[in-house]
């Protein structure tokens, strides 16, 4: 009796060394330099949060506890090892999807478990067990359609059909009502229908993960992506209210806030309210709108050794990278081009827009994988002031988040969303494959501009040329 | 930094305060008490996390959602006990595939955000 008390001021004792841990660690995340070691001290908290769960007097067999350790460990430790920088936006998602499962399994073992113990769950328990269900399952299929998107195996743009708002709503609400149906039942009673109401509802939160994510365009990621964080750590979150853990509710919690954050900062950055995002109604109508038309318009095309000779005599150059950087594995290239101007006495700076790219910080760490020091890296507010005192803006493989016309033009889809002033610098150099739009379906007038050149081509095989070229200047 | 701290402190009396009482409190005061005590560590973990997390600066946002990522797959404690539990054999097999799916999120996901953080780098030297 009295070990066991010990055991179990043990295992207290742990969970909350390791929720101090976590929130530390997340601190250490505010400044890059103390970054690295707070996620250590994260980390030697869940070990502690794990070795204290191994000493729970409830685990009577290890058996299966150490199969799932081991072939989850085998699993994990060579995708955390040899996944690509570059495909960091899909890792995100697929984890997201695991996180969930676990969490899922674990709200349908608890219902069956607690269905069958005496007195059923009770209504606290089940509103816990029901919530985690329905977030988890949701977050699975959503994650897995995020990351089918981003790996490209399921089209990256948004597929719609007729009757798409209203099957979508029927599904939301028979989840919904089943849900809510469990719990003022208490379960749904002793007989089967309680599990066939829990089942029923589970497989529609399956789909709604579905039909959630199918409308959704390939540059609205970084808001999926972020809102499937805050879904996996709310269902968290509800585990521990559902088995009485306090280290579950904390960790979910911060998980949660993070992925919240997150998905008001993109949905900004976007011009899109937050309520527009929870929905998920984005992604649909704003392609019809077409704002201005190109024609009669002409653009500048020149060479990369036109653009050498500019951007190797320039002293003030920003660089600013979209996702046309990262599908061209254009990174490294770049960085070279940026040292050889440093070289030659110039300064380069990189601006980054919050939707640059697939998910939040995409570009940072493509950029920072080069080799690219991050005191270079500068974020919308720091920098947009600078761009009229720089001599070359070099635009990489981005264009929503350049077009001027989101500040201009009240007629434009995008007015209003904030861009990178690249059309304050004295010359702009745009490389890009072709003349077609960007995300939002309209025209650029920054590609019309006298002062624009656009370089046309694969961004990185012009870097590599253009990098060349200024060696032999 | 000390209203953080202090936050800190809170939660963490809070959750001593309420290990004590195990789940299986026969007495439905105190069950009642001990879930309303689950909403307060919910809000203030919340609240700690919306103060800490908005000072993430977006350059190291990526990393924060790896980071976040593995620490939510503390799911990994949740299926620990369904998997070891004494429950009929298919809740063990299900606790066993949970434990597989948060380790990889875990072993993962510390992992990779390592991998991420060890590569940002300041300008080397003062020139």
């Amino acid at each position: 009796m009295i070990d066991q008390q010990i055991g179990a001021l043990f295992v207290q004792v742990a969970y909350i060394g390791a929720s101090a841990a976590f929130i530390l660690g997340l601190r250490g995340l505010t400044k890059p330099d103390t970054a690295r070691r707070g996620m250590q001290l994260a980390a030697f908290g869940m070990l502690l949060a794990i070795i204290g769960t191994l000493l729970n007097h409830e685990i009577v067999s290890y058996e299966f506890i150490i199969i799932g350790l081991v072939v989850g460990s085998a699993i994990g430790l060579p995708m955390g090892l040899l996944v690509p920088m570059t495909a960091m936006p899909q890792r995100i998602a697929i984890s997201h999807m695991f996180g969930a499962l676990a969490v899922t399994l674990v709200g349908i073992a608890e219902f069956i478990y607690t269905r069958d113990s005496a007195g059923g769950p009770g209504v606290v328990k089940m509103t816990a067990i029901g919530f985690e269900t329905l977030f988890g399952a949701l977050t699975i299929t959503g994650s897995f359609m995020a990351f089918g998107k981003l790996q490209g195996f399921i089209p990256g743009r948004p597929i719609t059909f007729p009757g798409q708002k209203l099957i979508n709503a029927a599904v939301f609400f028979g989840a919904v009502g089943l849900y809510v149906t469990l719990v003022l039942t208490q379960s749904g009673g002793s007989t089967e229908a309680g599990l066939i109401m829990f089942a029923v509802m589970t497989v529609l939160a399956l789909v709604i993960g579905v039909t959630l994510v199918l409308p959704i365009g390939g540059a609205d990621m970084p808001v999926v992506v972020s809102l499937l964080n805050s879904y996996a750590g709310l269902a968290a979150s509800a585990t521990g209210f559902a088995i009485g853990n306090n280290i579950l509710i904390v960790a979910g919690a911060l998980d949660g806030a993070s992925g919240f954050i997150l998905s008001i900062l993109m949905s900004k950055a976007m011009n899109r309210s937050f309520a527009n995002v929870l929905f998920g109604a984005f992604g649909g109508e704003k392609a019809a709108a077409s704002a201005k038309s190109a024609e009669g318009l002409t653009t500048r095309s020149v060479t990369p050794e036109d653009a050498a000779m500019r951007i190797g005599y320039a002293r003030n150059v920003i660089i600013v990278p979209g996702y046309g950087m990262a599908v061209a594995q254009a990174q490294h290239a770049v960085r070279e081009l940026a040292e050889l101007i440093e070289k030659r006495g110039g300064r380069v700076r990189f601006a980054i827009h919050p939707v640059a790219g697939r998910m939040p910080g995409h570009m940072n760490v493509l950029l920072a994988e080069a080799n690219v020091p991050y005191d270079h890296l500068f974020d919308l507010d720091e920098i947009n002031e600078e761009f009229h005192a720089c001599d070359v803006a070099l635009v990489l493989g981005a264009n929503d988040v350049t077009n001027p016309a989101a500040k201009s033009d009240p007629g434009s889809p995008i007015y209003g969303m904030p861009i990178l002033n690249v059309q304050d610098a004295e010359q702009v150099i745009v490389v890009k494959r072709g003349m077609a739009t960007g995300f939002a379906g309209i025209e650029n007038e920054l590609f019309y501009l006298d002062k624009t050149s656009m370089l046309f081509g694969d961004a990185k095989s012009v870097l590599s040329q253009v990098v060349t070229e200024v060696k032999g200047l | 930094m000390t209203a953080l701290l202090t936050a800190l402190g809170a939660a963490a009396a809070i959750i001593a305060a309420t290990s004590g009482g195990a789940p299986t409190a026969a007495v439905s005061t105190t069950l009642i008490d001990a879930q309303i005590v689950e909403v307060y560590v919910f809000l203030l973990a919340a609240f700690i996390g919306f103060q800490i997390i908005t000072k993430v600066p977006p350059l190291l946002h990526t990393p924060l959602m790896a980071a976040t990522n593995a620490i939510s797959a503390i799911s990994l404690v949740a299926s620990i006990v369904i998997a070891g539990a004494e429950r009929p054999l298919f809740i063990n097999i299900m606790g066993a595939v949970a434990v597989a799916a948060a380790t990889i999120n875990v072993v993962g996901g510390f992992v990779i955000t390592d991998r991420m953080l060890k590569m940002f780098k300041k300008t080397e030297g003062p020139k």
